[in-house]
């Protein structure tokens, strides 16, 4: 059994940009608490953030693949480990910061999963999603944590 | 449970994804469809009219499930997929390797 997801909520005093409200999670490194985790997110920020639809769509679907990378390829599914999530939101955008304990990998570098050759792999397009479906994407130097964000449509 | 499955007269197995197709259960996915294609089916319709999202995971099974599928003489559609499940599809190019139909009566009428 796994140990559980941990949250915390707090509003944020002069916050800038409009960020008012923060959520923190931690998240243990099991692929079956990905939805707990995305559908927990989701459903603090559908009462705040103006655009229901992004939060029902692009953020569950660029939440899921950015915890899912953390917990597969950063942790490399070691139950030790954990994923942090730090999302920063208010009516008009989202920062959301995904991080691992993995030593970060070359985002720079990442094949595009459209073209002919690779397009029936099974794998390699959860950055390639991330980047289509939110306004912005960061990641630190060492490539273990991502940042996106998300601006009202 | 998120995936359920019937037997349609056609000989087409059909299944029905209630919830999301991701990386904590694509691999039941996958399971369902290999079990189902050694035991002998070789028609299948994924019909996604109850599915929230689905990540990359599962648009990975769902590729590597068309080549296995497609290696033994079998057929794989999918159908049911709403207006943003179609752009997944559309952005990863993936619309152009399987056969997409809006509802399951066309993909059923189509095999």
């Amino acid at each position: 059994m796994s140990a559980p997801l941990y949250a915390e909520f707090a509003r944020r005093e002069d916050a800038e940009g409009g960020l008012d409200a923060e959520l923190r999670l931690r998240i243990p490194s099991d692929v079956n608490l990905v939805d707990e985790a995305v559908e927990l997110v989701a459903r603090h920020l559908e009462a705040a953030f103006v655009d229901r639809h992004t939060i029902r769509f692009n953020l569950r679907v660029a939440l899921a693949e950015a915890v899912a990378n953390a917990i597969l390829y950063g942790n490399c599914e070691d139950r030790d480990k954990g994923v942090g999530v730090r999302v920063l939101f208010g009516r008009n955008a989202v920062e959301m910061e995904v991080t691992d304990e993995g030593c970060g990998f070359d985002f720079r570098h990442v094949p595009d999963p459209t073209l002919p050759a690779n397009r029936m792999r099974p794998y390699g397009r959860g950055l390639f999603l991330i980047r289509q479906l939110v306004d912005e994407v960061r990641f630190n130097e060492a490539g273990n944590t991502i940042c996106m964000v998300l601006r009202r449509a | 449970m998120p995936f359920n499955t019937r037997k349609h007269p056609g000989g087409v197995l059909v299944v029905e994804v209630d919830g999301q197709l991701i990386v904590g259960n694509r691999q039941e996915l996958k399971q369902k469809v290999l079990d189902a294609l050694e035991a002998g089916s070789r028609k299948f319709l994924i019909d996604f009219t109850k599915t929230g999202y689905i990540d990359s995971s599962g648009l990975g099974v769902l590729v590597s499930l068309s080549k296995k599928i497609r290696d033994e003489g079998g057929d794989l559609r999918l159908a049911g997929l709403n207006d943003d499940l179609k752009t997944l599809f559309e952005l990863t190019k993936l619309d152009t390797l399987f056969a997409i139909t809006d509802s399951a009566a066309e993909a059923l009428a189509a095999f």
